[in-house]
């Protein structure tokens, strides 16, 4: 059979390495993982789009917050604009992420779609012919940098938002039973509040399993233009009118949504009638993200690559 | 080695690959010849596990592909499409490729520099020539220092200098025990690369014999014989059983006939013995293509309703009996 090992006359720069009897499961795992943020960081649609991701998020808190206050401060107060008076950690952390959370959604798809798209994901299946373990892989090293980017993110998005509310007094003016009212209000945030640092921290868990989510939808779907669409419609369209579905039911069922779900993680206070807790709501949307993860893993193992 | 048993592979209701069944033996260049859609491409994926096939098997070394720990250090593979991101470089692709198999990243410069892409080696492969880019796939190849390879249309879009580089290589790695396993369209590339041929038409088998034998048996010798009395030799030629095809004449020249059933010495006895005056006799050797054009003619020809592939004609006297060796 292969009666015939390579011999000491390799062609020129072809100094033949020591072949070691299969190593460790747990240095090969080191190896996939070293492979997968070599892949990474060697596309420059990953540092480009994470520093969109902070641009977006981090500018328009920032735009948000100042314009919000600057329009109550000159009383030009819309039904808008008091959420920065009701739940102002809310506010800051649903205006910019909200919009930069479309980012990571982006390059969540990319990493994987851009495998497909290269032909670069045959080479990567001929280098690890049990296929899971890329996938896997690729899932644990993005989920690392989506965690640290967003969490670097959330907190200074908070903090633009803390400094510019802080010490800020509102004047409200309304009506209460045909009276004119005026009010006055004194802003303060603080981490050290109930539930805010759980929400800061919680917006930078959210973003992570967003990014997973994303990236499962594009090992199913396998194209960039489809995935992006398909993610970006599910968080900005299709969950959110979810909220319409009349009746008690369509509340359970827009609830349990993926990112309805996981946004509950990233409020301080919890809104009234709120089905779900924090981490309740966090958990559905992992579960989500991990039967998403799974049947892309199923599929990567069937299809032809 | 490589060994392929009934091997199968269906897309829709078309047999992409139809039962192959062939062994590719260590330490010569085996050339995989067939026209386009023939099934070559197909029957390389389906050995490298990246196809799941309808039926039948693939090995490497007794082995399906899948089952090999760190496969790039046994087998090296070169597919036929791109399997690089345009926007990384050649050296990150490489370092990628050699982390998930524990190669140490010295490695992926000692395969740059057996192809001599060093120097550009940082840059991103957007910016690569076909024949560059062909070049960081046969390093990814080597990049195992692997005992097979599988090469889909190695010198496809490579200079003169880089088809005689391959065709060394190619050689070279043979010469040292390597299982090489190369496709080609080319087949006078193959004529002059290939110890042995497994040839396939519409996913069959047609022949598997080595490149010399090949080219002999299986095309029809015939002799270019041309005379002012072209008819009258025609006739005495089909006299002695031999068989004359009147060609179109050229301008001013004699009618020429392609006689075949009778060799060149005959014809000459025939016409000195009938005082026929003869301008031009000459046998005809067959290239590798013309033989390649004729066997997978005959693919065509007799290709529906077999199920074996010894079983086509054609491929009877070619295929060796009970596979090779």
């Amino acid at each position: 059979m292969s009666a015939v090992s390579p011999p000491p006359a390799s062609p020129s720069a072809l100094t033949a390495p020591a072949r070691p009897a299969p190593r460790p499961a747990r240095r090969a795992g080191r190896g996939l993982l070293l492979a997968e943020w070599t892949k990474m960081r060697s596309v420059r649609s990953t540092p480009w789009t994470l520093v969109i991701f902070a641009c977006v998020s981090l500018g328009l808190t920032g735009l948000f917050t100042w314009l919000t206050l600057h329009s109550l401060n000159s009383g030009r107060n819309g039904a808008r604009d008091s959420g920065i008076l009701t739940d102002p950690v809310s506010f800051i952390l649903g205006t910019g992420l909200g919009l930069g959370q479309l980012a990571i959604c982006v390059l969540g798809v990319l990493v994987i779609t851009g495998e497909y798209s290269s032909g670069t994901i045959r080479a990567s299946l001929l280098a690890v012919p049990h296929r899971y373990p890329v996938m896997l892989a690729k899932a644990l090293v993005f989920a690392v940098l989506v965690f640290m980017a967003g969490e670097i993110v959330a907190f200074c998005s908070y903090f633009i938002g803390a400094v510019l509310v802080n010490g800020e007094t509102v004047t409200v003016t309304g009506r209460i039973a045909g009276h004119a009212v005026t009010a006055h209000r004194t802003l303060n945030v603080s981490l050290s509040q109930p539930g805010v640092l759980r929400a800061v921290f919680g917006s930078g868990l959210y973003l992570t399993v967003l990014g997973l989510f994303a990236l499962a939808i594009g090992g199913l779907i396998r194209h960039t233009a489809g995935a992006i669409t398909a993610v970006i419609g599910m968080v900005l369209v299709i969950f959110p009118l979810a909220g319409l579905l009349p009746d008690s039911w369509g509340a359970h069922i827009h609830t349990y949504l993926p990112t309805v779900a996981g946004q509950l993680i990233t409020q301080d206070k919890p809104t009234a009638g709120q089905l779900l807790s924090a981490w309740q709501g966090f958990g559905v949307f992992c579960a989500w993200t991990a039967l998403l993860l799974a049947a892309a893993i199923v599929l990567l193992q069937r299809r032809d690559a | 080695m490589i060994e392929a048993q009934d091997l199968t592979k269906r897309y829709g209701d078309k047999l992409a690959v139809d039962h192959l069944t062939f062994r590719v033996e260590p330490g010569r260049v085996t050339g995989f010849l067939g026209p386009n859609g023939a099934g070559k491409s197909t029957t390389m994926r389906l050995v490298l596990g990246l196809d799941r096939p309808a039926g039948g098997r693939a090995t490497i070394n007794g082995r399906p592909y899948a089952e090999l720990a760190q496969p790039l250090r046994t087998v090296g593979a070169l597919l036929e499409a791109r399997a690089m991101h345009p926007g990384r470089s050649a050296r990150n692709h490489l370092l990628f490729l050699a982390q998930t198999q524990g190669l140490p990243s010295r490695r992926v410069d000692e395969v740059l520099d057996l192809v001599g892409l060093r120097e550009v080696a940082g840059k991103r492969t957007k910016g690569y020539s076909l024949g560059m880019g062909q070049r960081v796939g046969i390093a990814a190849a080597m990049l195992g220092d692997p005992s097979v390879l599988l090469l889909d249309e190695p010198v496809n879009g490579l200079d003169p200098e880089g088809i005689l580089w391959v065709r060394n290589l190619i050689k070279q790695l043979a010469g040292e025990g390597r299982t090489i396993f190369v496709s080609s369209h080319l087949m006078n590339e193959m004529a002059v690369t290939a110890d042995h041929l497994i040839v396939i038409g519409k996913g069959k088998l047609i022949a598997d014999c080595s490149t010399r034998e090949f080219i002999s048996r299986s095309s029809e010798k015939s002799v270019l014989v041309r005379s002012p009395d072209a008819n009258r030799l025609a006739d005495l030629i089909a006299a002695e059983g031999g068989k004359a095809l009147a060609q179109e004449p050229s301008d001013g020249q004699a009618a020429s006939l392609s006689v075949t059933g009778l060799e060149a010495p005959r014809i000459g006895e025939i016409a000195a013995a009938n005082r026929i005056v003869l301008h031009e006799l000459t046998p005809q050797l067959a290239s590798l293509e013309e033989a390649f054009m004729e066997l997978t003619a005959g693919s065509v020809e007799y290709g529906s309703g077999e199920t074996a592939p010894a079983a086509a004609p054609a491929a009877e006297s070619l295929t060796p009996p009970g596979g090779s060796q």
